[in-house]
């Protein structure tokens, strides 16, 4: 005996996709064919979770290679910032031999993903971590200006400057009277 | 999937012109945004003490309005912890040194003196979204997210 079969892809693959994801319990929705929104995100342990029971239908999850490989290029920058020893290559050097993926990927998907580029992402940090050192080290700018591996103060100030809008003195300033304010309070 | 997202965005201002071209500068950038107007900081609070209001991320607050001003709304914003998640950026015409740093010491975290023309509003906007964006996804400290533009 011989039966024929008509497939109906859109909703095999829909069913595919509910069964397995209803595992999780988690809020999910599928607005679009190919989509899929949690109304919570994912830890990342059921992220590994999901992607390795999809792989097994041939469903393959796009964003969040993408997804992870900005993390990994975040975490490493962090650790190229707030590490105890700066690397001695330029960043896109350290990244790309880091990663084993050329910088010109790299910093498309992080483009892509981010909004931003991966060197004004690096600027962000430092400066980020200048603040936390002017506000909970009480370090001088002198001294972080050389912790953060800059030339000099001034290059340090006026890339704070650029970056935020405001000087490192007034941020200074800025942050004292909010503390003295909410002490008032 | 994050950056399927919308970003909430929201403005208070009672110059019609300005909340126009205000929307229309995000409609044109290439973020998915999702943008809210109020006519004034009255409208704008009532929206917001709602229970089930979505909070914007950037809360655009300009400081001149009628029935309340964008610093009544800046400081019962800020008394209010249910408000913590939104970066507030003040969105106005004064460039006065004083007036921002006391926005500022209140707990704004970005200051805009209005563009006057609008690809220097489009960049502006951007810039703001995309910089608040690394304090919502990059583990960054918001107490100290201070931007003057």
């Amino acid at each position: 005996m011989k039966l024929y079969v008509k497939f109906d892809f859109t909703t095999i693959c829909r069913k595919v996709l509910e069964e397995q994801l209803q595992h999780f319990n988690h809020k999910f929705r599928i607005p679009a064919f190919g989509e899929v929104e949690f109304l919570e995100p994912l830890q990342p342990q059921e992220m590994e979770e999901l992607t390795a029971a999809l792989q097994g239908y041939g469903i393959e999850v796009i964003e969040n290679q993408k997804t992870a490989l900005v993390q990994k290029i975040k975490d490493t920058i962090t650790e190229m910032v707030f590490g105890e020893e700066a690397p001695t290559v330029k960043a896109s050097v350290y990244l790309a031999e880091k990663l084993n993926h050329s910088y010109g990927y790299l910093s498309n998907v992080f483009s892509e993903v981010t909004y931003t580029s991966i060197e004004n992402y690096i600027i962000i940090q430092k400066i980020e971590l200048a603040k936390q050192l002017i506000v909970n080290a009480k370090m001088s700018l002198t001294e972080i200006a050389f912790q953060l591996n800059y030339s000099s103060v001034a290059h340090l100030s006026t890339q704070f400057k650029n970056t935020t809008g405001i000087t490192p003195s007034q941020f200074q300033r800025i942050i004292a009277k909010r503390r003295d304010l909410s002490n008032q309070k | 999937m994050l950056q399927k997202e919308y970003i909430h965005i929201a403005l208070a201002d009672d110059d019609e012109d300005d909340r126009l071209f205000f929307t229309d500068a995000f409609s044109e950038l290439k973020m998915k945004t999702k943008v809210d107007t109020f006519k004034d900081g009255h409208e704008l609070m009532l929206y917001l003490n709602q229970e089930d209001a979505i909070l914007p991320q950037v809360l655009f607050l300009d400081l001149n309005m009628p029935r309340k001003n964008g610093m009544e709304c800046l400081q019962e914003i800020k008394a209010n912890p249910r408000f913590d998640s939104m970066a507030i950026a003040i969105y106005s015409t004064s460039s006065s040194e004083e007036h921002i740093e006391e926005t500022f010491v209140l707990g704004a975290n970005i200051y805009i003196k209005k563009p006057s023309d609008f690809n220097a509003l489009k960049k502006v906007l951007s810039d703001v979204v995309t910089l608040n964006w690394q304090y919502h996804t990059s583990g960054l400290n918001k107490d100290n997210f201070l931007l003057r533009m």
